[in-house]
């Protein structure tokens, strides 16, 4: 039996991923602004947006290993899709505290990106995920040749990146955090041959 | 996308409106007395948004006779969002924990023991928490350390009045509190990872000065009721010039000790949380900035209120207390 998926199945999964990633978040912001979103909701949208980005990014991970095992190759086709939706998530999230946490106090936002480190750390994964955004494409892949691969290794640092945004910015309960961090290091475990060639 | 900015202390429509639901429910209470009241709150809270179905346990609280507050222009945090919005990690760590996990809380036997060093130690029952001083409402703004705030509506009394009772003696220097140990009851306590990391039982203490200060105070209720588990019934410390864990909740012990005791978030990470913890928009949290906070009243993201934090919290007689410390070295 050729083990694999039709056009059509590709075609469902990505419906679906469109449907849950945009649904999800305009559901929630639609609660925030209804105040349906817990006492208080730019706490909330912040909390939703930052998990739901490392979620589809962690997705995105899963997708060559998934490769590997199921040997079904057409999988690759909607890890562009999840990419996307990562950044589109992480753009989500800068956006809120841009504008219902630090109501568009721009020198705010420029001294927190240097002052807070886990500022500084979800910024500089943010700029990783803008970046592999911009390139994401044929036209990029095609343009920057070997070095595309070499750009979009970045990914993992992005990902590190995040984690540690993610445990440095709760008050002291890292139990979840934990869960992510673990999640990551199983990901990048299946990539440790290609991760200690990197780090040479 | 229109998003509003209200630079001050502008009224919306249906801020407004809850304060009013507020005051004619109070007015109804009162014209009903005790036992009619009791029913229309309970048909109130379930006709609200409620997680719970009809058999699920609710935690009960009753009316409470007490001396009103002056009318004052600050818009109160609805009563649903100072219930459901709460950091009481005994409960659970998420914001929305205490209010699914306490509900089943009992607080009535309660014993509240007063001791140390004070020339007439006692021990308060539950109904003799309500009645050890005559009840009174304080409106006071609550200012977390995690840069929010409400304006809540407590009812109780000073700490003073029960300090007064055991009469310090002149060996006492500060007060030590302790909340209840049940991990039984409690979810957060029995499992370290649904109670933060923290050493149980929470404990908090103040310099004797500052216990002694007026505006020090025992809550018992809020908004016109004895308190709702949630927000630490049925006796909890009110400290409006400090950031809010040092509110503790649930007291079962009240010590005048010799030497500044132990406090439960100073005890966990000392660099970020001290023993003082005044609000100071100078002072940054080392993670993040205590200069703005963001005002939780009605209305959902659009309406999000960001305004300056004021130094004490805005409770500027309480600056004396502090005169030639230096308040970045004690935060
Ligand atoms: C400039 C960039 C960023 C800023 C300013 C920022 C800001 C924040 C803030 C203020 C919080 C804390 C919310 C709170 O506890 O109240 C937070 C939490 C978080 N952020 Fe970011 N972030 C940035 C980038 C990112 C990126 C790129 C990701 C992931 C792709 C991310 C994922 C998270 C996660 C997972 C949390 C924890 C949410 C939770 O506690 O439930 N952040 N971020």
């Amino acid at each position: 039996m050729v083990r694999g998926l039709s056009r059509r199945n590709i075609f469902w999964l990505k419906a679906l991923i469109h449907l849950l990633s945009l649904g999800w978040a305009l559901l929630t912001y639609y609660r925030a602004g209804t105040d349906q979103l817990g006492g208080d909701p730019v706490e909330g949208i912040l909390h939703f947006t930052g998990i739901g980005a490392f979620n589809l990014l962690l997705l995105c991970l899963i997708i060559s290993p998934l490769v590997r095992w199921s040997r079904i190759s057409q999988f690759m086709q909607v890890r562009r899709l999840l990419g996307l939706y990562a950044f589109f998530y992480a753009l989500l999230h800068l956006a809120s505290y841009i504008l219902f946490e630090l109501q568009l106090e721009w020198q705010l936002l420029l001294s927190e990106i240097v002052k807070r480190p886990y500022i500084t750390v979800g910024f500089s994964a943010w700029i990783i995920l803008l970046a592999l955004t911009l390139t994401s494409n044929k036209a990029a892949q095609r343009r920057l040749g070997r070095n595309w691969q070499k750009l979009h290794n970045w990914v993992y640092l992005a990902a590190g990146l995040i984690a540690l945004h993610y445990i440095w910015s709760v008050k002291s309960d890292i139990t979840q955090p934990l869960v992510y961090i673990g999640v990551l290091l199983l990901l990048l475990s299946f990539r440790k041959d290609k991760l200690l060639k990197l780090w040479r | 996308m229109l998003i509003k900015r209200p630079t001050s202390w502008t009224l919306k429509d249906n801020q407004v409106t809850d304060e009013k639901i507020y005051q004619q429910r109070r007015h109804l209470l009162k014209q009903m007395g005790f036992i009619g009241a009791g029913a229309l709150l309970a048909s109130h809270q379930a006709s609200g948004i409620s997680l719970f179905g009809d058999d699920e346990p609710r935690f009960k609280t009753h009316v409470l006779d007490y001396a009103e507050a002056q009318q004052q222009s600050q818009i109160l945090t609805p009563e649903t969002k100072v219930t459901s919005h709460n950091n009481f990690y005994e409960f659970g760590t998420d914001k929305s924990d205490p209010k699914a996990n306490a509900q089943a809380f009992q607080v009535d036997p309660w014993q509240l023991r007063v001791d140390g060093l004070v020339e007439t130690p006692f021990t308060l029952s539950f109904d003799e928490l309500f009645k050890l001083a005559p009840l009174q409402e304080r409106i006071y703004r609550l200012r977390c350390v995690e840069a929010w705030s409400m304006v809540i509506p407590w009812i109780g009394f000073s700490l003073n009045a029960l300090l007064n009772k055991a009469r310090p003696l002149s060996s006492g220097k500060y007060v030590a509190f302790e909340t209840l140990y049940d991990p039984k009851q409690m979810p957060g306590q029995n499992n370290p990872f649904r109670g933060g990391g923290i050493d149980y039982p929470y404990v908090e203490g103040l310099r004797i000065d500052e216990a002694a200060h007026p505006l020090s105070f025992l809550a018992v209720g809020l908004y016109g009721k004895s308190l709702p588990a949630q927000n630490g019934a049925p006796i909890r410390l009110v400290v409006p010039w400090k950031y809010g864990f040092k509110s503790i909740k649930s007291i079962v012990r009240i010590s005048v000790v010799d030497k500044q005791p132990p406090t439960t978030w100073n005890l966990l990470a000392a660099q970020e949380y001290g023993f003082y913890a005044n609000v100071n928009p100078k002072v940054d949290h080392p993670r993040w900035s205590q200069a703005r906070e963001r005002r939780i009243t009605t209305g959902g993201l659009f309406s999000s209120n960001r305004i300056d934090t004021q130094l004490f919290n805005g409770y500027d007689e309480v600056a004396s207390l502090y005169s030639g410390m230096d308040l970045r070295q004690h935060y």
